[in-house]
Formats: C-alpha cells, structure tokens, sequence
C-alpha cells in the first residue's frame, strides 16, 4: 500500500513534510486516522495529540497540535495548525 | 576657499558618517537574510490556507446568513485603511512608497464620496498620514517592542480588526504592505482583508476539489474558525513581507549612503591636498621673495 503524504503547517514554517503510514488527528468531533487512499475530508482540529504512524503498530513522534484544520485531498494530508511542539 | 583646518574636520565627519552608513547596512544585510527565512517559511502555510479557502469559496454560495466576515456588513461605506510601515527610518524610500500607495487609495475613495479611516500597523507612516489626512487615525500598533514577527502579534491585531468591524466601525478593510521580492525590489501591495474576498479557483484544480469532500462538523462551522484565521494570517505574512522589505530596503540605502560618503571623502581629500599645496607655494614664494629683497 502506497504510503500517506503527510504536511504539518504552522504560520511560522513548514514543521514536517513526509511520508507516512497514517496519521491520527484530534479532530473537533473525535480523533480520526487518515490511511493512504482516504476520501477528500477536512476538519477543524481540536487541542490535543497529533500521531504519527511509520507502520501499523509502531508511533514514530507524537505532536502536540493547538487547533487548526486538516484537509485530505488526493495528494495527501495537510493539518494547518496554529501552533505545533513535539510532544 | 575652506581652510585647511575646515576641511580636514569636514573630511572626519563625513569619514565618521561612512562608518555607521557601513555598520547599517551589514546590519540589516545579516536581518535581511532572517526576516528573508521567515518570509520564506511563512509562505506555505499560506499557501495551502489559500487553496482550502478557494476549496470551500467554490462550495459556499454568500447569502445573507453567511458570517459577515465573508458577506460583508452590506454596506460599502466606511473603508479602513490598514497600513503597515515600519518602527525605524533610514530605510530609503520603503516607508514612503507604502504611504504613497495608501494616500491614493484613500484619495481616490474619498472622490466617490466614501469615509476613509486609517488603522496604522509601525510609527513610520503616522507623521504623513496625520498631516495628510488629520483626525483620521483611529488606532495604532505599537511594535517597536517586537523583534521578530510572532503569528501571536499578527493575531493580537487581527482580533482587535474583527472586533471593531463586528462594533460596526467599518465596512471593508484594506491592508497596505511591501512585497519582498529581491534586496533591490519592494513593491508596494493593496490587498481586501475584510471582508474577505473568495475566489474560487479556475481551471482543472477546482473540479478535483470539488469532488464530494466532506466536512466536519460542517462548511459553515469550518467557514467561521477559517475566516478570522485567514486575517491574521493575511496580517501575519504582510507583517514578514514587511519586515524583510524593510531591511533589504535599508540595505540598498546603506549602500548607495556609503558609496556616496565615499565620493565625498575622495572629493574633499582632492580638495585638502590642493589647498595645502596652494598655502606651500605661497609660502615658499614669500620666503623666495624675501631673500632675493635682500
């Protein structure tokens, strides 16, 4: 399975541009993963922890997210945060 | 003719002048690079709210009961003039061009019969716009404290914009800035912050984008967090655009004041060697005169 483009922005830079096996948001209306091939979705983003997953069971870095949005188009993942530290 | 003593105090100064013309512009030549990374590393993030925004500006159709940050207050008005200038002079013409840009938009508001406020983001441009426009000023941001632009001191503004537009004191907002594109070139830019101007994208991106994407909680609850969001960041990049035009700006005006101190330096010392050459001749004449009198 092809692999998850993922791009986590913050007004100040582009913190990671990568790809990965699935990311779990903490989206406003409960946390969600986004897998390669996800249907075209956007969410704003709740405070909270923002999971990077290199493969199925394995968490390669958690961050910590202070609101945004996330948007998943053909081309990947993009959470817009607002503030972003490694956590 | 100066004296040779004039001149040669004339020459110090202007020597003195060249080392600190010099010292500024290594200054901002090492500030340029950073606020030139900031720039940089603030463009993304605009970039992509700009296409999510133009994503949903194909989905939402303006009503009366979208937000007003979108539809507008229905009037047109009240116009606030924000213009952004910098804390600090002695940075060539950088000031003076936004200013310019701003007063031609105001006059030419002011001719259809509109209400101009100015909403003054840095010190610079006051002085002109109080004279130019007296009484207008309803606000201005102190950032003389800020070194580098934080999105927070974007946000701080942006917060106190909405709130005045949603006080009713303004229909529509303008926002003047300096476009960084080289330590050569700053343009001058006018963009609508509010309300906030949607313009869905042309051509095939936006048929991939309006396929069936689905939102959560829904367009008008994204639409809401997304609008104030897109302000301060409008804010924010025009603050970093600014603040790399600014030193790149003031790195060109160091440069040209250096060489020109220079050319002085070189046209004094011309005239200071002459003019002792002038006192020795006489000199000598006299002393030749004097003993061929004997």
């Amino acid at each position: 399975m092809a692999d998850l483009h993922f791009e986590l922005v913050t007004p100040e830079r582009l913190l990671r541009s990568e790809d990965v096996y699935m990311v779990v948001v903490p989206g406003t209306e409960g946390d969600f993963g986004v897998l390669a091939g996800h249907a075209p979705y956007m969410s704003a983003v709740r405070p909270g922890e923002l999971a990077i997953y290199s493969g199925p069971n394995t968490v390669t870095a958690r961050i910590h997210v202070e609101g945004g949005f996330a948007e998943v188009n053909e081309k990947g993942l993009t959470v817009l945060a607002e503030q972003a530290t490694d956590a | 003719m100066a004296s040779l003593k004039a001149l040669k105090v004339r020459i110090t100064s202007v020597k003195s002048t060249q080392k600190i013309t010099k010292a500024m512009k290594m200054v901002a030549a090492a500030k340029l690079r950073r606020a030139q990374m900031a720039a940089e590393a603030g463009r993304p993030y605009a970039e992509r709210l700009d296409s999510v925004m133009a994503s949903l500006a194909s989905k939402v159709t303006v009503g009366p009961q979208s937000p007003k940050l979108l539809a507008g207050t229905g009037n047109d008005q009240v116009h606030l003039l924000v213009v952004a200038t910098s804390e600090r002079g002695l940075a060539g013409a950088f000031n003076t061009n936004i200013v310019r840009l701003a007063r031609r938009t105001a006059d030419t508001l002011i001719a259809e019969g509109k209400t101009v406020k100015f909403y003054l983001i840095g010190k610079k441009g006051r002085a002109v716009i109080q004279r130019l426009f007296p009484g207008k000023i309803v606000h201005q941001v102190d950032q003389s404290h800020i070194k580098n632009v934080a999105f927070a001191d974007a946000h701080i503004v942006s917060e106190d914009l909405i709130e005045r537009y949603a006080g009713g004191e303004f229909d529509v907002a303008h926002l003047f800035f300096s476009k960084f594109q080289s330590a050569l070139v700053q343009e001058p830019t006018e963009i609508q912050i509010i309300p906030t101007p949607l313009t869905p994208r042309s051509g095939d991106q936006t048929a991939g984008a309006s396929a069936a994407v689905e939102y959560e909680p829904d367009e008008e609850a994204i639409l809401n967090e997304l609008l104030p969001r897109n302000v301060s960041v409008q804010l924010f990049r025009a603050m970093l655009e600014n603040a790399a035009s600014e030193q790149g700006s003031r790195m060109t005006a160091m440069d040209n004041a250096t060489r020109n101190a220079g050319e002085m330096i070189n046209k004094l010392t011309v005239q200071y060697n002459r003019t002792r050459q002038a006192a020795i001749t006489t000199e000598l004449i006299e002393i030749i005169a004097g003993a061929e009198a004997l």
